[in-house]
């Protein structure tokens, strides 16, 4: 298999079948939670779940003072990698018309070498973030094989796609391929792991500000 | 009934799992910030205090009786089970060093309410045989006697003579058609009654009619703490009862923090239907007498005073303002402490962690958090409105020589209100 059918199939085939387990898992996620169902409240209610929940779910994103305090190292550095990658994923431009393509519409970017500062912030946040993990006492306890394998399909595609926008280690080609084959990882193995919590954390919040809510006190 | 078994406790963890409880774990990124929030980590250092890793238990059924991966590696026969040894193991973290203060739940930033959760896992804890001794004794006591401590109505009857004599002020038994039905806890009674005769002056000035059950006074219920819900909703049961026999309007939880979450929060939902009467703090019933003019005061308390939130009636309970109205009210001096209201640290000694002696020195260093608040503002006086909170409050500031009356909201009201 040459380069280019190596590019080839990862962009055809093996995309299409990443999109598919990224789609169904998450389904599949989502599913397991809600099926779980919920005994209804029987205690008059004091305030309203709507509210707490809406209000939790935007609010949580920023600690309270002393959280902060204590937590910084892990919040600094969570903010700058969830926020560079954000912005390394839908606001490189090539990126964006990958989106263009699949969506039918796309949306400003930002200049290359912006994204490209950027995508080394996030790959220094992230090493942060292991470090951290490895080093502090409570991180190492909670921490399993999947907190470790998160981490590497994580920063893998913003290393490997750093490494293709400068065009280092091998042709362009074979960097793309694997960047985006490195996507595929990411995208299968994101609904299996703690990565989904991109999605179940709005419900999560939900419930912790409904049931507050409910009782009148905002959390 | 059967006896506790593995078995037994294995599927009460699997009846307590629900919505929430799948989204919370299902979105734990293992970040560690709860165990920052957390007073019996934040004064030991000690790893296993993180709030999360005392779910564990919770956290291993849930994956394999509820999620595709952990059923299928289940069936495989490549997963490690959750074990009676694990429960054994973790007993300790889930009774001794939890207070179910909920600070926790408040700091996760993917929203997981790991107080919900503990209170859950207990219910498997305590029918697997896990539960501690202390807390076994009270709920023992709670069923049989009526009250965790053991308090039967001749004490409380002597309890209310003595306030009468002192107040000259009849304290209401068993009358009808009123519009409250007190509460009260064990530790009012035994420790505190000069709760009872506060109350009594405030209810007689604010023309409140009122009264007390002779056969549903205790307020607190030791089921909701050790994890029983079959025992809480008995206790519960008790009050529904009395309040429908002398067809009051109002129950009213006394000064005392699980008391008001098992009446208000978990009570409808424990015996399965909604109250015909209504469940008011005494805070929020003080409050409303403020608000109408009917709490008149002579004077002010003229030294400096803090307030130190219960966590079940405030962060968990939604009593929040209340106290506060009234304090600004009471005191020309009133400061909050470092981190106070819906942030407040615990006491260290809610949850049952009181009720629990071989938690004695694990609470009292707990404590350390409440007395470095403290030492933040120099005030000369506490006020509270939990017993319990009070109690141990007491006994840290004691060990700690810490020289710091505790004072009750109610009963400080009640001394300079207005003749």
């Amino acid at each position: 298999m040459t380069d280019a059918d190596f590019l080839m199939w990862v962009r055809g085939p093996a995309f299409n079948v990443a999109t598919v387990i990224l789609c169904a898992g998450i389904v599949i996620r989502i599913l397991e939670i809600f099926l779980m169902g919920r005994k209804p409240n029987l205690a008059e209610a004091r305030g309203s779940e709507m509210v707490g929940g809406l209000s939790t779910m935007l609010h949580r994103s920023l600690p309270d003072a002393g959280t902060f305090k204590r937590s910084s190292l892990t919040v600094i550095s969570g903010w700058v990698f969830h926020l560079g990658l954000f912005v390394v994923i839908f606001l490189f431009v090539p990126h964006i018309l990958v989106f263009e393509q699949a969506l039918g519409f796309g949306w400003p970017g930002l200049p290359s070498n912006i994204v490209d500062a950027i995508a080394v912030i996030t790959i220094i946040a992230l090493l942060v973030k292991l470090i951290h993990r490895l080093r502090d006492p409570v991180l190492r306890m909670l921490s399993e094989f999947s907190d470790y394998l998160s981490w590497f399909v994580t920063i893998l595609p913003v290393v490997t796609g750093w490494l293709a926008f400068h065009r280092l280690g091998a042709p362009p080609p074979a960097l793309i391929a694997v960047h985006i084959l490195s996507v595929e990882l990411l995208m299968v193995l994101f609904p299996f792991t703690k990565l989904s919590h991109a999605f179940t954390l709005w419900i999560a919040r939900w419930y912790n500000g409904a049931i507050s809510g409910y009782r009148g006190v905002r959390s | 009934m059967s006896g506790p078994s593995f078995q037994r406790g294995y599927n009460a963890l699997k009846e307590e799992i629900d919505a929430p409880v799948a989204a919370f774990f299902s979105s734990c990124v293992h970040c560690g910030m709860c165990a920052e929030a957390c007073l019996f980590f934040t004064e030991t250092g000690d790893p296993k205090y993180t709030p999360i890793h005392k779910l564990d238990p919770l956290r291993k059924v849930w994956k394999q009786e509820y999620t595709f991966w952990g059923k299928l590696a289940k069936s495989l026969g490549i997963s490690k089970p959750l074990t009676d040894q694990d429960l054994t193991d973790w007993e300790t973290l889930v009774y001794d060093s939890c207070t179910m203060c909920g600070r926790c739940s408040m700091v996760c930033p993917v929203g997981n309410d790991l107080a919900y959760m503990i209170r859950k896992l207990r219910e498997g804890m305590a029918v697997s045989g896990h539960a501690p001794p202390g807390l076994v004794g009270a709920t023992r006591r709670a069923i049989n006697i009526g009250s965790p401590m053991g308090v039967k109505l001749p004490a409380l009857q002597a309890q209310i003579r003595s306030v009468e004599a002192d107040t000259g002020l009849k304290v209401p038994l068993d009358v009808e058609n009123v519009d409250y039905l007190l509460l009260l806890s064990s530790m009012e009674i035994m420790n505190f009654p000069e709760f009872i005769g506060a109350v009594a002056k405030i209810f007689d000035k604010a023309g409140v009619s009122w009264t007390i059950s002779s056969e549903a006074f205790e307020a607190t219920n030791s089921g909701i703490q050790i994890g029983v819900s079959d025992i809480a909703a008995e206790l519960v049961q008790r009050i529904v009862d009395a309040a429908e026999k002398l067809k009051v309007k109002n129950v009213i939880s006394p000064e005392c923090g699980h008391a008001y979450m098992a009446i208000r929060w978990e009570g409808p939902n424990l015996v399965g239907k909604a109250f015909k009467f209504k469940v008011i703090h005494i805070l929020e019933l003080l409050d409303e007498l403020r608000s109408q003019g009917r709490l008149k005061l002579k004077d002010k308390v003229e030294s400096k005073l803090t307030y130190h939130d219960p966590c079940q009636i405030g962060r968990r309970g939604g009593v929040m303002e209340q106290p506060r109205h009234l304090l600004r009210e009471l005191a020309r001096d009133f400061v909050e402490m470092p981190e106070a209201g819906q942030m407040n640290w615990c006491c260290g000694a809610g949850g049952g962690v009181s009720s629990n002696e071989r938690a004695d020195d694990l609470r009292l260093i707990a404590f350390q958090r409440k007395k470095s608040q403290l030492d933040q503002i120099k005030v000369d006086g506490l006020v509270s409105a939990c017993s319990n909170c009070r109690i141990h409050i007491e006994d840290g500031l004691e060990h700690y020589h810490m020289d710091l009356p505790v004072l009750s909201l109610t009963e400080t009201l009640a001394e300079h209100l207005a003749d």
